[in-house]
């Protein structure tokens, strides 16, 4: 029995340096560099909480009527106008029926942001399920694709007006007055806006399912449905939620247009589009009912935008590392 | 590129017909009754008459057809005729007199024909959209080349933030916020549109002029940041290629690599972009129409809408339909004219 032979040098594994850094953990540290994306993310993180724990913390009714205490000016008019009626009860002010300004801004962004975030999934939804259809099953591709092209021309903001205004009342007996709303807006910009989605994965589908590890999942006997929920979404996963943002910005300012417009929720039911729309004829004397409605809609679209610019550059591995 | 042209010309027709089918069926399905405003007191049978006075009386299928036929036989030849009478174009041939008092799409409001009513309305909005949309773009083009040109310098990202406000700031907010400032406050322009202004005098032009800044600016800045944007990408696109090396290389002075070799490439998509944006911004002028009381077609649609005028809406949904198509259509023509590596055959 001989030592066994010294291993040659060159044949030796080499010993990564530091332990392997997973994918998302990559695209962790090239968010964070995007400091816009952070502040926007930060921003959409604290506006969810504040409309989501808000009503806890700030208890008043939003739609409580208070003719004692209306037109209410927000506590810092004070500060350059001594003579204006600020109460420290109504910190933001009330309107003219004497409603609270803090408390309904709070439940006007639950209804606009439950709105966005609803209709996001929807147009997720059926863009991805469209997209892998098309991109997946060839005898499909066709029509799939005709059908987007002729969605991609309609007219999207007649025909929302168009079936907001007319179905509004069958929904409204099914579902209630807000719920058949809530139902409707987010149906219709759904139905109105997955085209990008859908065409944007149709593409990443088509590239990837020629790849070689389609091929052996194909050849070990994964059944179709398998291969495209365990190795085709996760790897179409980053264009998704890029176009998740862009579908949350859109449907928070669709739902806050059809408001403005006269044809959204009911007239008792806070949005920020609708306070922005009913304040606009005495905006002279209370500038502060349109500013702040009108402040928080730009910010939050604002913030998720820069989120998807921010995610667009970190998903992307060819701006990574940059 | 002429087979083309009119291949996707005629594939357009079924497109048209199969969206304008759409609509028409959707409509159809929209409850509300137009004799829901007669007093209750005329009885079942007169308003049956009524309504097939309106055109209701025959199933859907047959509505249809015979609001194609109106649309797309009857109308033509009031147009033609119109051209021949008094248009400066034509009005030297003979009158041709083709209409002859056939019934042409009646708005159930009015009772006088739709499309009259919307050649009266055209006007106003091709001038503030139609300018707007010009000055956007004529914003947008520096802006795009330059942040391109010092990617992430602080004009870059200032145009970047600027777009991002653009993008971000809805016109229902922005219109009111100008009308504030710039007309209450300030008093320097007026809050509402006044579509009766003739110009016919100096001073009745600047009152135009001052009149249009408040609503084109709030399309404008819609328009800007989408373009920049596109301008941006493009020009980034082409400023890494290796023709812009051999330009440098040669000698050329970088404002003639810049803005010959670079922007005349860039152009491309973007001469698309900015067709393809036409006809949404006919779509998107509908608040900003109704926050500056301008009374064109946008607004005309909201009118109708809340007055239950299907035959209208019907009609005014259609035309914007057919403006995406044409629009669709100029640009994928346009994009075969002036890129020539693309060949469609």
């Amino acid at each position: 029995m001989t030592d066994a032979p010294p291993p040659i040098q060159a044949l030796q594994d080499k010993v990564p340096s530091a332990p392997p850094r997973s994918q998302w953990l990559d695209v962790w540290s090239q968010f964070r560099k995007h400091s816009g994306a952070m502040v926007g993310a930060g921003f959409l993180v604290f506006i969810t909480l504040f409309v989501l724990v808000g009503p806890y913390i700030w208890t008043l009714d939003a739609q409580a009527l208070n003719m004692r205490a209306r037109d209410i000016r927000p506590i810092y008019t004070a500060l350059w106008d001594s003579g204006a009626k600020v109460d420290w009860a109504h910190p933001l002010g009330s309107d003219n029926l004497g409603r609270d300004g803090l408390s309904q801004l709070i439940a006007g962004g639950r209804s606009s942001l439950a709105v966005g975030w609803a209709a996001m999934v929807l147009t997720l939804v059926i863009g991805t399920t469209v997209g892998v259809l098309s991109g997946f099953v060839r005898k499909l591709d066709g029509p799939l694709m005709r059908l987007t092209d002729l969605f991609l021309s309609l007219p999207i903001l007649p025909l929302l007006l168009v079936a907001v205004t007319f179905f509004r009342q069958p929904l409204r007996a099914a579902f209630g007055p807000e719920g058949g709303m809530f139902v409707l807006i987010v149906t219709v910009v759904a139905l109105t806006s997955w085209m990008p989605t859908a065409r944007i994965v149709r593409g990443d589908i088509l590239a990837l399912k020629e790849r070689e590890f389609v091929l052996a999942a194909r050849s070990i006997g994964t059944r179709p449905l398998h291969i495209i929920l365990r190795h085709l979404l996760p790897n179409v996963l980053s264009p998704i939620m890029v176009s998740a943002t862009l579908g949350l910005a859109t449907a928070i300012i669709t739902e806050s247009a059809l408001s403005f417009l006269g044809v959204g929720f009911p007239s008792d039911f806070p949005t920020w589009g609708k306070m922005l729309a009913d304040a606009v004829p005495r905006m002279e004397d209370f500038p502060e009912r349109v500013l702040l409605p009108g402040v928080a809609i730009s910010l939050t679209v604002l913030a998720v935008n820069y989120l998807g610019d921010g995610l667009r550059d970190a998903l992307d591995p060819r701006t990574r590392g940059r | 590129m002429l087979t083309f042209a009119i291949r996707r010309l005629v594939l357009t027709v079924p497109t048209l017909l199969f969206i304008s089918f759409v609509i028409f069926m959707l409509l159809q399905l929209a409850p509300g009754d137009p004799m829901a405003q007669v007093p209750l007191t005329v009885p079942d049978e007169v308003k049956q008459k009524m309504r097939e006075a309106l055109g209701l009386g025959e199933p859907p299928l047959i509505q249809y057809a015979k609001w194609l036929k109106q649309m797309f036989w009857i109308e033509p030849k009031v147009l033609i005729d119109w051209m021949t009478r008094e248009s400066a174009l034509f009005g030297w041939l003979p009158d041709t007199n083709l209409y002859q008092g056939e019934l042409r799409v009646l708005s159930w409001q009015t009772r006088s024909p739709v499309m009259d009513i919307i050649v009266q309305r055209i006007p106003q909005t091709l001038w503030v959209v139609g300018l707007s949309y010009i000055v956007g773009i004529l914003i947008a083009l520096p802006i795009g080349i330059y942040s391109a040109y010092r990617q992430y310098s602080v004009f870059d990202q200032a145009g970047t933030f600027i777009t991002m406000i653009g993008f971000s700031i809805p016109p229902f907010f922005t219109g009111p916020l100008l009308i504030v400032v710039f007309s209450v406050q300030l008093g320097w322009f007026p809050s509402i549109y006044d579509t009766t202004h003739v110009v016919n005098d100096w001073d009745s032009f600047v009152f135009q002029l001052r009149q249009m800044i408040l609503p084109v600016l709030v399309l404008a800045l819609q328009t800007t940041a989408q373009i920049s944007r596109y301008m941006r990408g493009a020009m980034l696109d082409n400023l890494r290629q290796d023709y812009v090396r051999t330009a440098r290389a040669k000698g050329l002075s970088e404002a003639v690599v810049v803005m010959v070799h670079v922007l005349r490439n860039s152009m491309i998509p973007v001469v698309t972009v900015i067709a393809l944006g036409v006809p949404s911004i006919f779509g998107g002028a509908i608040i900003t129409e109704s926050v500056f009381k301008v009374n064109g077609i946008g607004q005309l649609l909201i009118t109708w809408l809340f007055a239950n005028d299907l035959p209208g809406i019907m009609t005014l949904t259609f035309i914007f339909a057919a403006l995406i198509l044409l629009f669709n259509l100029i640009a994928d023509i346009l994009y075969g004219i002036l890129d020539p590596r693309i060949r469609y055959d």
